[in-house]
């Protein structure tokens, strides 16, 4: 297929008063401190496996927090996302009415629950419940729109690695990646923490020689923040798996950003102004506060998320089964041995190229038609399972980072 | 000639990858070499394509992955007992670096 006739394709999207289209049109109830969790938690477990989706997602901490802040505008306000019900306790610090205001001026139903004032857990549940299933008809009048493979924001993210990953999984996502660039896509690729002694090789594929420096130092800093941590972005299952050091673990997890030139750097949050390849820098600015960057995967695909993704490829050697709320992952299998135990959870089966069943180019082929799939509406099957994992800690970042206009061209979406 | 149960990522690489598990005492091919695994070896683990100096760069993808804590003979599993990394040394919980 040519680029050209990739873009023909037509996938299916709910239109967004800011321009953007939505390939799910979720219905988000969020909690804005550990307090309300449960409530928010019992809203949602109403809807199990009722279309349009209702997901949970929201922010444990009661202490505010400038990028938790901008998270959840950014996750409110995500294409896929319909209307979303805000539960607060009353007492904690998040700038609730901040929130709605923001999600309300983009043009989504909005309402916010506070525990304390609507009369506790069973009545805020009620409530809550009630709000969310006239949200769900409100969106299910909505039709979706045509919507080309340029309008799509596309993320990527490995985990469970092991030493079949850089070989099948990685690369197979790389060329899905080149092949979506080239019909207009935004990719993001992420976790500058696993992409250590990779960083002179990404320099020379920066689009101007300013991207290149801040991609240096980047990489830079999240060797400095792991190593004041104590402990690399690796895991034990990671060495079980024959990787052996973090810099090998980085030039397999480098694969998946395929071979089109780094148009841009972003922050947690930051939404690609135009098409190209883009890396999200994840690792916070300063001396480290809150702790490891990414507690976990989900942590770095809520991320990817906050950025726009509309769907995320997830590359997996040792066998991870999570998904996401807001936003379908795709599970892109590199280990043969794991895809036979782990059959049902995986997407894509990528360690046929290491058993010669098929070629590198043939498993990118397939990556790529599966995200078209999946932007038509087909479940992926972590959607199919229910899964809608779901993490946002405490991070911060310099205010005002010029990373994004200074080091690529903007162009309208 | 190399073996297709291994898999070598680059010309200039001093390693290789398996793409199978290897039982203790198998047969392999290395540049057209007969040589013999000593212990089994797991998917995607890596074996010496020749023998590694301790202290000396190990490549994979032609890129450098660390430096060899040990003299490494030809066909012998590469992994945390007698590779390091240069930039975060890894750490892993006492029973998986019993089992190297």
């Amino acid at each position: 297929m040519t680029a050209a006739a990739d873009d023909t394709l037509v996938l299916a999207g709910y239109p967004r008063a800011d321009g953007r289209k939505g390939i799910r049109n979720v219905v988000a109830v969020a909690y804005l401190v550990e307090c309300a969790h449960h409530v928010a938690r019992e809203v949602v477990a109403h809807f199990r496996d009722l279309e349009p989706a209702v997901h949970l997602i929201g922010f444990p901490g009661c202490y505010p927090n400038d990028y938790a802040d901008r998270m959840m505008r950014r996750l409110c306000t995500h294409p896929n996302v319909g209307a979303v019900l805000l539960v607060s306790l009353g007492c904690e610090s998040f700038r609730r009415r901040d929130l709605e205001e923001h999600i309300a001026a983009s043009g989504r139903p909005v309402s916010t629950l506070v525990i304390q004032e609507t009369g506790g857990t069973r009545k805020t549940i009620a409530q809550g419940r009630e709000w969310a299933a006239w949200a769900q008809e409100q969106l299910a009048l909505q039709q979706s729109v045509p919507m080309r493979i340029g309008e799509l924001i596309v993320g990527t993210v490995c985990g469970g690695s092991d030493g079949t990953s850089g070989i099948t999984a990685n690369p197979a996502m790389g060329l899905a990646f080149d092949r979506l660039i080239a019909a207009g896509a935004a990719c993001i690729f992420e976790e500058t923490g696993e992409l250590i002694g990779c960083e002179q090789h990404m320099q020379k594929r920066a689009r101007t020689p300013e991207l290149g420096a801040a991609i240096v130092a980047c990489v830079a800093k999240a060797a400095r923040y792991y190593s004041t941590m104590g402990h690399g972005s690796f895991a034990v299952g990671n060495a079980d798996g024959g990787l052996t050091t973090i810099e090998e673990k980085s030039l397999g997890a480098y694969a998946k950003s395929g071979a089109s030139p780094i148009a841009g750097l972003l922050q947690p949050g930051d939404i690609p102004a135009a098409g190209g390849l883009y890396l999200l820098d994840v690792v916070p600015d300063g001396e480290p506060r809150f702790g490891f960057p990414n507690i976990s995967d989900n942590a770095e695909i809520v991320e990817l998320i906050a950025c726009g993704s509309h769907v995320v490829l997830f590359s997996t050697g040792r066998g991870s089964v999570v998904g996401s709320a807001i936003s379908p992952v795709i599970k892109v299998c590199a280990n043969p041995e794991t895809y036979r135990k782990l059959e049902d959870d995986m997407d894509i089966d990528a360690g046929r190229i290491l058993e010669g069943r098929a070629t590198l180019q043939q498993v990118g082929d397939e990556v790529f038609a599966r995200v078209v799939d999946c932007a038509r509406g087909a479940a992926t099957r972590s959607e199919e399972m229910g899964h809608q994992e779901f993490i946002l800690t405490y991070k911060s970042f310099d205010a005002a980072q010029p990373a994004g206009p200074l080091c690529f061209p903007i162009a309208a979406r | 000639m190399m073996d297709s149960r291994l898999v070598l990522l680059a010309p200039g690489d001093n390693c290789v990858v398996a793409a199978q598990p290897l039982a203790a005492g198998t047969s392999v091919e290395i540049d057209g070499a007969r040589l013999t695994v000593r212990a089994a070896i797991g998917t995607g683990h890596k074996l010496a394509r020749r023998a590694i100096a301790a202290g000396e760069t190990v490549f994979k993808y032609g890129a450098a992955i660390g430096h060899a804590t040990a003299p490494v003979a030809i066909a012998e599993h590469l992994h945390t007992h007698n590779l390091a990394s240069d930039w975060i040394p890894t750490v892993l919980e006492p029973a998986a670096r019993a089992r190297g």
